[in-house]
Order: C-alpha cells, then sequence, then structure tokens
C-alpha cells in the first residue's frame, strides 16, 4: 500500500461526499446528510493515513521530512486542514449542510493535486531545512482552511439573504435547508475567529524563520505582501461588526474577498509574482 | 478657544475615534500594498525604463511606487492607523475600566431590563438564609459574589475574567510596539553582506545603501563547501567560520561552521550563509593551427579574458573529468563560450587530454586560434548576509503581546451574575461579553440549581 494509493481513495471519498451532500441539497433527506457527513469523515482518515505514510516514505527514502515541503504537499494539506475545520464546526454547531458548501474546496484542491501535479518526494533544499517549515505551514494553512470555511458559509449567507429579499423565504424550498441568516453571519464569525489568530501565528512564524534564517522578519517580499493584505481583509471583517453599515452582507463580502486573497497568496504569488517562496526552487 | 475652534477640534478627535475611519484605513492599506508586489521594488532605474514609458516611470516615481513601502503616503496610512487605534483605545478605556474596577454590583431594575438572561421565583424564608444559599452556590459554581444591601433589598453579584475586556486594546498596543521594534531596528541597527574568500578575513561589511561599516573584529572565511543531492539539487552550503578579535581567534568562536538556517551571532552581528562563488581561474593555452605562437591564457572565474586575436572567452563550467558526459573520452574538460570580434559568439568544449579534438574543432570553423584546457585552481568565496538588530526583541514581545491578546480577546468573556432577593422573590441575571449561546446553557443551568437550592429540598 502506497500513499498515492491512499490520497486516490481521499479524492474519491470527498468526491462521493460532495455528490451526496448535493444530493441532500434536493433531497433534504436526513440519513442522506450524514452519509454525506460520513463520507466526509472516512476520506479524512484515509487522507490522515496517507500523510502519515507519506512521511514515513520520506524517511525509507533517505530524506525524512514532514510531507509540507512543495506545492503538491501543500495542496494535499490544504484539503485535509479544510475538512478538519469543517467536522470541528459540523460538530460543534451541528449545521450539516455547510458541508455542501465546504468539501467541495476540499475536492478541489485533491483533484487538482492528484491529476494535475508532481507527486514524487523531493529532498528538502537549504532554505527548507528548518523545524520552523512545520510550525509555520501548518498555522497558515490551518488559518487559510478556516477562511475556506468562513467563504463557504459566506456564500450560503448571500444565497439565504438574496431569497428572503426576494420574498422566497418561509420555510419551504431549498432554503428551509439553511440555517437563519443570523446563524450564518455568526457561523462566518467563529470561523474567522479560528482562522484569524491562526494566520497571525503563520505571519509571526513565518518572520521569526526569515529572521532565523536571513537576519530580516520582513522584507516585502511579495508573499509576505499579500500575507499582511490578507490580515488587513480580515482585521477590517472583525471591525465590521462594531461598525454601523457593516454588518450583514458587506461582512459576508468581506469574508469573501479575503479568501479570494488568501487563495492569492497561496497560489496568485507563486504563479504570477516573484519571490523566495518558489515551492522547493532551487533558491537557497 | 473660540467654540468655532472647539468644535472643530471636537470633531476632528471624532474622526480619529471613529471605526469608520479603521474601516478605511485596513482596505486602503490592503488595496494599496498589491501596488508593491505588481511593480518590482528597488530595482534600477534603467530595468524601468525597458519596461516601461519614460512618462509613465516619471509618474511612478513621484508616487513612490518603486519602494512604495518606504513611500511618504504609506507610511502615512500607517501614521494614521496608529492615531486611529490610540484614540479608539483613548476614548472607550475609561469606560471599560471602570466596568472592571467598578462594577454594579446592584441589579437595579434598569440593569435587569436590559439583561439577556433573567430568571424569577418566589422563595420562602429569611433573606439572611437565602442570602447564605445563593453565597454558596455562586461560590461553588462560579465565583465568590459580592453582597450589598440596599432599599431593604438584598443584592449579591458575581464575576469571572473581568481584565479579558482589556485584551483588545493589548493587541493594539502590540502593533504600537511592533512598530517601536522596527523603528529601533532601522535607526541603530543594519543589513549588511561580505563576500568572504576562502582563507581570508573581513573586518568591514557593506551595507544595502552601500555605507561601509567597521565590525569592530574580523571574520575568517576558512572553507566553503556545497553538497548537492543525486538530482542536481542543493543538500547543503557550509562555511566554517573563525572570529579574530586583535588578529587572534576567539575562543568559542574558532572553526564554527554555518549553513542556511543555522547562523553565527558574535557581539549582537549575525552572519547569515546567503550565497556563494568561485572566484578562482582557468588557465589555457592557445595556438595557431599549425601549433606555433603558443600563448598562456588565464580567464578568471568571474570575468573574461581576451585571446590574441581580438577576440574574448569566458567559461561556462568545467568538469575534472569528461568520461561520464563523453565515454571514450577523458580527463578535464571546459565548455567555453567564445565571443569574436564581429559579434559572433560560440560555445565549445575544449580538453586537456584531447588536443587533437581541439584542432579539428578550430580548422572545421576556420582559421582558429587552436585552445588547449590546461587546468583550474579553484578559490570558493562564500557570501554572507550581516545584520544587527537591537528591535528585533521588541518586535517578538509585540509578536508575542499580539497572539496573548487575540486568543483572550476571542476565547475568554467576562461574565456577570446578578443575584436580588426582595419581598421573598429572588431574581438572577447575568450576561457575558462574549460567546452568548454557551453562557445561556450554563446560566439555565445555574438558575435549576438555584431553584433546587431555594426551595429548601436538601438531597
Amino acid at each position: 500500500m502506497t500513499s498515492s494509493l491512499l490520497f486516490n481513495v481521499t479524492t474519491l471519498a470527498y468526491m462521493a461526499s460532495m455528490v451526496v451532500f448535493f444530493a441532500f441539497l434536493a433531497s433534504k433527506n436526513k440519513a442522506i446528510g450524514l452519509t454525506g457527513s460520513l463520507l466526509a469523515y472516512a476520506g479524512f482518515a484515509v487522507q490522515t493515513l496517507a500523510i502519515a505514510l507519506r512521511w514515513k516514505e520520506s524517511y525509507d527514502m533517505g530524506y525524512g521530512h514532514a510531507p509540507l515541503s512543495n506545492l503538491y504537499e501543500s495542496v494535499v494539506f490544504f484539503s485535509w486542514t479544510i475538512i478538519l475545520i469543517y467536522m470541528f464546526i459540523e460538530l460543534k454547531y451541528k449545521y450539516r449542510i455547510v458541508g455542501a458548501f465546504v468539501v467541495p474546496f476540499a475536492l478541489l484542491g485533491m483533484a487538482w493535486a492528484q491529476l494535475g501535479m508532481h507527486s514524487g518526494i523531493e529532498p528538502l533544499v537549504p532554505a527548507l531545512q528548518s523545524n520552523w517549515l512545520l510550525y509555520h505551514v501548518v498555522t497558515c494553512f490551518l488559518g487559510y482552511a478556516a477562511f475556506a470555511v468562513a467563504c463557504g458559509i459566506s456564500i450560503m449567507y448571500l444565497v439565504k439573504a438574496k431569497s428572503e429579499e426576494s420574498g422566497g423565504g418561509a420555510a419551504g424550498g431549498l432554503m428551509g435547508m439553511f440555517p437563519p441568516i443570523r446563524v450564518l453571519d455568526d457561523l462566518n464569525y467563529r470561523a474567522i475567529m479560528i482562522g484569524f489568530p491562526l494566520l497571525t501565528l503563520g505571519i509571526i512564524t513565518g518572520a521569526a524563520w526569515a529572521n532565523y534564517a536571513w537576519g530580516t522578519y520582513w522584507s516585502w517580499d511579495p508573499k509576505e505582501t499579500w500575507s499582511l493584505i490578507v490580515w488587513f481583509v480580515y482585521a477590517a471583517f472583525l471591525h465590521a461588526r462594531f461598525t454601523r453599515g457593516w454588518v450583514g452582507k458587506r461582512a459576508a463580502w468581506l469574508s469573501i474577498i479575503g479568501f479570494a486573497a488568501t487563495i492569492f497568496c497561496y497560489l496568485g504569488v507563486n504563479l504570477f509574482l516573484s519571490g523566495l517562496h518558489s515551492y522547493g526552487s532551487s533558491k537557497m | 478657544m473660540t467654540t468655532d475652534q472647539r468644535s472643530f477640534l471636537n470633531s476632528l478627535w471624532d474622526f480619529f475615534c471613529s471605526l469608520k475611519l479603521t474601516m478605511s484605513l485596513l482596505i486602503t492599506l490592503a488595496a494599496t500594498s498589491i501596488i508593491g508586489t505588481i511593480i518590482p521594488q528597488g530595482t534600477p532605474p534603467q530595468e524601468y525604463l525597458q519596461q516601461i514609458s519614460p512618462v509613465k516611470f516619471k509618474l511612478y516615481q513621484a508616487l513612490g511606487f518603486f519602494d512604495m513601502y518606504h513611500s511618504w503616503w504609506f507610511i502615512l496610512l500607517l501614521y494614521l492607523l496608529t492615531v486611529n487605534l490610540v484614540a479608539c483605545s483613548i476614548k472607550r478605556l475609561p469606560h471599560i475600566w471602570k466596568t472592571i474596577t467598578q462594577p454594579v454590583t446592584v441589579l437595579g431594575s434598569g440593569l435587569e431590563k436590559s439583561l439577556p438572561n433573567v430568571v424569577s421565583f418566589k422563595a420562602g424564608g429569611e433573606p439572611e438564609a437565602l442570602q447564605a444559599k445563593v453565597t454558596a452556590l455562586l461560590k461553588a459554581e462560579f465565583a465568590e459574589p459580592v453582597a450589598t444591601e440596599n432599599d431593604g433589598a438584598h443584592h449579591l453579584f458575581a464575576q469571572k475574567t473581568p481584565w479579558c475586556r482589556l485584551s483588545v486594546y493589548f493587541v493594539h498596543l502590540s502593533v504600537i510596539v511592533i512598530f517601536i521594534g522596527t523603528m529601533i531596528g532601522s535607526l541603530f541597527g543594519y543589513k549588511a553582506f561580505a563576500n568572504i574568500m576562502e582563507g581570508e578575513s573581513v573586518a568591514k561589511v557593506v551595507t544595502r545603501s552601500e555605507k561601509e561599516i567597521d565590525l569592530g573584529f574580523s571574520v575568517l572565511c576558512e572553507k566553503f563547501s556545497a553538497s548537492f543531492y543525486d538530482s542536481g539539487a542543493p543538500k547543503e552550503f557550509r562555511s566554517v567560520l573563525t572570529v579574530l578579535e586583535n588578529g587572534k581567534p576567539v575562543p568559542g568562536y574558532e572553526h564554527r561552521a554555518i549553513i542556511v538556517n543555522d547562523p553565527l551571532t558574535y557581539k549582537g552581528i549575525t552572519f547569515y550563509q546567503s550565497s556563494y562563488g568561485n572566484a578562482g581561474e582557468y588557465r589555457f593555452l592557445v595556438t595557431d593551427l599549425d601549433g606555433k605562437n603558443a600563448v598562456p591564457v588565464t580567464v578568471p572565474a568571474t570575468g573574461s579574458a581576451t585571446l590574441p586575436d581580438g577576440s574574448s572567452m569566458h567559461v561556462l563550467e568545467t568538469t575534472p573529468d569528461i568520461a561520464p558526459f563523453a565515454p571514450g573520452l577523458s580527463g578535464p574538460a571546459a565548455n567555453i563560450e567564445i565571443h569574436g570580434a564581429g559579434g559572433a559568439s560560440e560555445r565549445v568544449v575544449v580538453y586537456a587530454n584531447h588536443p587533437e579534438l581541439n584542432i579539428e574543432h578550430a580548422k572545421q570553423h576556420g582559421k582558429g586560434p587552436v585552445i588547449h584546457f590546461k587546468g583550474e585552481e579553484k578559490r570558493m568565496y562564500t557570501g554572507l548576509q550581516v545584520a544587527k538588530d537591537p528591535g528585533v526583541w521588541i518586535v517578538w514581545l509585540g509578536c508575542l503581546l499580539m497572539v496573548a491578546g487575540i486568543f483572550t480577546a476571542f476565547f475568554l468573556s467576562h461574565r456577570r451574575i446578578w443575584v436580588r432577593i426582595q419581598h421573598g422573590t429572588v431574581t438572577m441575571g447575568g450576561n457575558a461579553s462574549k460567546n452568548q449561546a454557551a453562557f445561556q446553557l450554563f446560566f439555565d443551568r445555574l438558575a435549576d440549581k438555584l431553584k433546587t437550592e431555594c426551595s429548601g429540598e436538601k438531597r
């Protein structure tokens, strides 16, 4: 059994979970909803095993590093953290339907990694040979994942708000499945309350690492700057709660813009801009 | 002061205290920060002019886009944010401070109406006996209450973690602490660079603004080595350094290996492995086609050399043994690039052990010259990043304060409970600064216990 096989199983489980969640949306059958959740949990269990196995495989190859060192590994880990945060929110607040809007993000990551990326285990270049790699990547991605969940919830919020405005509210229809608008607003805030401290820790561990490796904790490198942009957007979101005219829809939009900035920070910077975070390029 | 001035100052103060300003500043900072990630920062002007028109260049330069994070308007935005968060804190802190230090200990009717959680029930018995029961319950289940008698009513007040209301202000303070740390770093510290040849030492380093700095000691590079994985990816860059004071090695700072992610610090100055290179030289023998007019030519690894016919050459790479790349051949070889006087250039591999191949190549390509590779002297140098930053610990202190502040602000809640015993009625009310849903569960359970206690049914 290899980690690669298990990652394929994970991808299939998330895909099945998403399809079942969509069926749940259409049918409103509670048993189907439970199946959707269980499939996501099963996928998560297999993925956890696969990540552990890949870690072991790297030791068997004589490299011995956590599987967080290149784009493939980071996308896989991102999917894992999205499901982790989703499970936390679902178990704590009991709104299963959120899965229909969150699992697709995890599936997208896994599918892209499995189909479109080179998945070989490579040794670490000198710049990445540090324990800070683990702390930095784990905190950043847990934060990103919480923002992904918040984005899914914000989309639900806007859909629900729109249908209520057009008078299609009441208990009937698809919208009856959605949590009340006030609850969605609260869940959005709670997801960002998880993400924001983690992002802050991610930026600080990154700065500490940069200082230890290069002697500069902040150099306005595009990746650093984009992480600060994301931080500004969510800081604005947190203050929006106390500002007249900024609650509700505008806050939901801030959350979506924040996640778009997060994705640009994670992928866009590497694809379109140059800088220090080249994911395992041979930079020193 | 006239009333006009006063009202102007008042509206200025209100402007700086407003959360709308906070929102605008955060969003403006986020949006404008994008500019510096798209336009390369601190590149020489010529390179910009190859990409953009002179008009655009002048405009961008006037707006400070080429060093935008240090431009006057970006710094101004940061100052405004600082003033904004200080003003907000000054405005709100006294009220919060009063809430913490002088809590309302009496449950009046106005307060009762404002509370989201209230229960009220009849209970028999002496007020003093009831008070004792309630006190014991609150102490066991929540926190020790304060008792107040007012207008014949007995009031009890208990609270948990009131100080967590201050955490937001610690987060705001942390931003200022971080700014102070960065300012100290930029005023009293520097970032510099030093290339040191193997076997040589430096006592001075050059900063990014090209200022020379005397270290007060010197650093000797004993050896530099680079190792690679089979795939060709770099594995380790290692310099062995010794710190010298007055030319003598400093005990504890001799033969210290530094690698990327493991620097050396001496007297507050830290040396980071950053780059490396070869400053050695390659030796060639250049002749005519018939082997006459032999001239030795030395090519520095970092430059090029002129050949007798006026063309110039530089070395792309060398190998001590060509056999793995070209079966049947052996010995050292060099891949060189020759720039003819006419501007044409060609790349060719020349050998040490196969002079006939060198001649054959020259014949194929005209009249020569013939170039023979004679060997090389490697002289590695290490490139060190040198940094002194006395403010960095203040920055870390600020970061610590920020993280602690954010966690307490998000996950701790100031919870308060009031109980009033009056005319045989017990009224309990409570609120929480965060996480109302969880507090409501707790409050309902406490209310049930209170009813059981006061009805006198002992288990």
